[in-house]
């Protein structure tokens, strides 16, 4: 490297090495205001006629299918669930997996990247982890309901009671319950401290009057004294650090619910990993699949840009890569394990009546990301969205078959069986679906959608030495203009 | 004319850019005032430095509360399945050494415990939540949390003098400079 010392000979020409400028996170130089006012203003103007037009039917498809469908499983009793073969969890855990695995990618956009310094993350962060949030939401409904008398689901919590029965602590099913329920608990105070400071911001834009109230009220006072930040710059540190490892153990658990039991095409060593990584899969899958069409819709170009899409696109290839290695290393594990119980597993996953779902799941979540390779696919948003869609579909594909698969060809051959879902179960699912929708239209209403004041920190100039570096062109950032017309000049 | 009687709270002075807050803190700090603060729409990262603070102790009250979520895991696990209602399920004894298959859940509640002792411990360290603040009478205090940066110098510092305080402020820079008041309850 040529060393720029003041007293360089004149004469002699200097090597510049071209220097690659950092790509820009929020295009076009926007001011912190242009910040404030974009992101305010999608839950302080109106809402377009599209948010109506997503929000009534997916309201009406959540009361429907969750409301309904819940009312007439409590009143009427899990046989309409159809609760009466071997393969009862079949589809209800197929969704609670589902759900679960598309929160993930929240967490760990909001705590892993964080970790990392991936910058990026600031424009989606919030979204994603409101995604968690409902996600989880969705799928606690399905192992709440599926065990019966909900009104008993209390019995999972260890506290006393009347039969002086206790819970097994030894069981992966309750391991389940304190993951999932701290993974929740989690999730919202991540979700909330993460939303004070832009709390804080809508309150001081609110005229007085109820609205600013509420807004003040779960502002808590924030002032954005550094006093404060110092603290919560901390506190989220902290919070990041202690998501991420329980964002791996959530998923890791909830395979174990399969990986140990001795059941063919459960009982391997494999799930943890390949579970977290599908689970990443499919929620950056779903994540592209939201802010994709609100980015359009509330004019978000210059805060989400095509960097932040091509990033997701590239994590998606890699993760939908790991999952491919996970399905063909579960073969031939089977084939290397010599155990004619494991292979013939596997052949009735490929072979069997079931072989759609695992053509679908393979074509999905291991062909279909592929395109990302391609700059030219990871820059157009139809195929973008095309891929997300395939690998949302995929992932829950890849959960069907894993268990329904697998529970429908159990040691007795006496409770095989062809499995198809009740009427009130899919209408359920598809309830959940809606509720989804739902709660995240009520989020972009009423609730800061992106990171304000962390979007505010990737800006150039909120580095306190920023005016300084503009005397030394050498400190950092050399300015590609001077640099091109240096080349032109010295031509 | 107001007859309720205010109280002086401080001086609020506006600066024009993140660079310009943090050279005005270091100089605040090396004139040893005490009570004041930087108030900035997003962190300023070095600013604890300028202004001469130390290192949040949060950490300290995670590790103590993740600790006991560890031992109240155990404690829940240990007393139930090998004291109260010991039973022998999966071949694994009802005795201290089926600790591994204790673990999850003593990870999930330390987990737990550190989350809510990050969010409470957060909220004493900042004195959180609270109804009202003397400096929201401000009128222009409100852009803190879109585009401005200020200095507030409060009136308890006993380095505080009505004047010379001021001029202080205008020295390093600081813009709009205004006497925040609160109505003495």
């Amino acid at each position: 490297m040529a060393s720029s010392t003041p007293t360089a000979n004149e004469s002699q020409p200097e090597i510049k090495l071209p220097v690659l400028e950092r790509e820009q996170l929020i295009l076009n130089n926007r001011s912190y205001n242009w910040i404030t006012e974009r992101i305010c203003g999608v839950l302080e103007n109106r809402q377009p006629l599209l948010w109506w037009l997503l929000f009534i039917p997916s309201a009406l498809i959540a009361l429907i299918g969750v409301g309904g469908g819940l009312t007439y499983l409590v009143a009427s009793g899990v046989g309409v669930w159809g609760m009466t073969n071997r393969v009862f969890w079949g589809w209800d855990i197929t969704n609670f997996v589902f759900w679960i695995g598309i929160g993930h990618a929240g967490t760990l956009i909001s705590a892993v990247l964080f970790l990392t310094r991936q910058n990026w993350r600031t424009s989606i962060n919030r979204a994603a982890e409101a995604m968690t949030i409902f996600a989880v939401i969705c799928a606690g409904i399905f192992p709440a309901f599926h065990v019966g008398r909900v009104w008993f689901a209390w019995f999972l919590a260890p506290i006393p009671n009347a039969n002086a029965v206790w819970q097994n602590f030894k069981s992966p099913l309750l391991w389940d319950v304190f993951a999932v329920s701290t993974y929740f608990t989690i999730s919202l105070i991540f979700w909330y401290l993460g939303m004070v400071p832009d709390l804080a911001t809508i309150r001081d834009r609110c005229k007085p009057g109820l609205r600013k109230f509420l807004y003040g009220i779960f502002a808590m006072g924030w002032r954005g004294g550094n006093r404060q930040w110092s603290h919560y710059e901390m506190a989220y540190l902290l919070l990041a650090a202690l998501s991420t490892p329980l964002v791996l153990s959530v998923h890791s658990v909830v395979s174990f619910d399969f990986a140990t039991s001795v059941v063919p095409g459960w009982h391997t060593t494999i799930f943890p990993p390949y579970f977290v990584a599908g689970a990443i899969f499919g929620g950056f899958a779903m994540v592209l699949t939201i802010m994709v069409p609100a980015r359009f819709i509330y004019g978000l170009q210059d805060l989400i840009t095509m960097k932040h899409i091509d990033n997701m696109a590239k994590i998606i290839l890699l993760t939908g890569t790991i999952v491919g290695y996970a399905y063909l290393m579960e073969l031939f594990v089977a084939f290397y394990s010599g155990a004619i119980y494991e292979m013939d597993a596997f052949k009735f996953r490929i072979a069997g009546p079931y072989w759609w779902a695992y053509a679908a799941m393979m074509s999905l979540n291991v062909l279909s990301p592929q395109l990302f390779w391609f700059k030219a696919c990871r820059e157009n948003l139809w195929v973008i969205m095309a891929v997300a869609m395939c690998v949302n579909v995929g992932m829950w594909f890849e959960r069907f078959v894993i268990i329904v698969t697998t529970l429908a060809r159990m040691w007795l051959p006496g409770d095989w069986k062809t499995y198809s879902p009740s009427g009130v179960e899919m209408m359920t699912f598809v309830g959940t679906i809606g509720l989804f929708l739902a709660l995240f239209m009520l989020f972009l209403k009423f609730l800061p959608c992106i990171n304000i004041a962390e979007v505010k920190w990737t800006l150039p100039q909120s580095d306190p030495h920023h005016d300084d570096k503009e005397h030394h062109p050498d400190h950092g950032i050399a300015s590609e203009a001077a640099y091109q017309k240096e080349l032109v000049s010295s031509k | 004319m107001s007859t309720t009687r205010k109280r002086v709270y401080g001086y609020l002075a506006e600066f024009k850019s993140a660079s310009a807050l943090y050279k005005a803190a270091e100089k605040i700090r090396d004139s040893g005032f005490r009570k004041w603060d930087c108030y900035s729409p997003y962190p300023i990262h070095g600013l604890d430095g300028a202004m001469g603070m130390k290192r949040s102790i949060l950490p300290w009250f995670v590790f103590f509360g993740g600790m006991t979520g560890t031992a109240t895991a155990f404690a829940l696990a240990y007393s139930t399945q090998v004291v109260i209602y010991p039973t022998i399920v999966q071949a694994k004894p009802a005795n201290i050494f089926t600790i591994p298959a204790f673990f999850p859940v003593m990870f999930e509640l330390t987990i737990l415990f550190s989350g809510f002792t990050v969010l409470f411990g957060l909220l004493a360290l900042i004195q959180l939540p609270r109804l009202n603040h003397p400096l929201f009478a401000s009128k222009q205090f409100h852009r803190a949390t879109d585009d401005g940066f200020f200095i507030a110098i409060e009136a308890r510092d006993p380095k505080f003098n009505p004047e010379k305080t001021r001029s202080l402020l205008a020295e390093i820079g600081g813009d709009n400079i205004e006497l925040v008041e609160e109505e003495d309850a």
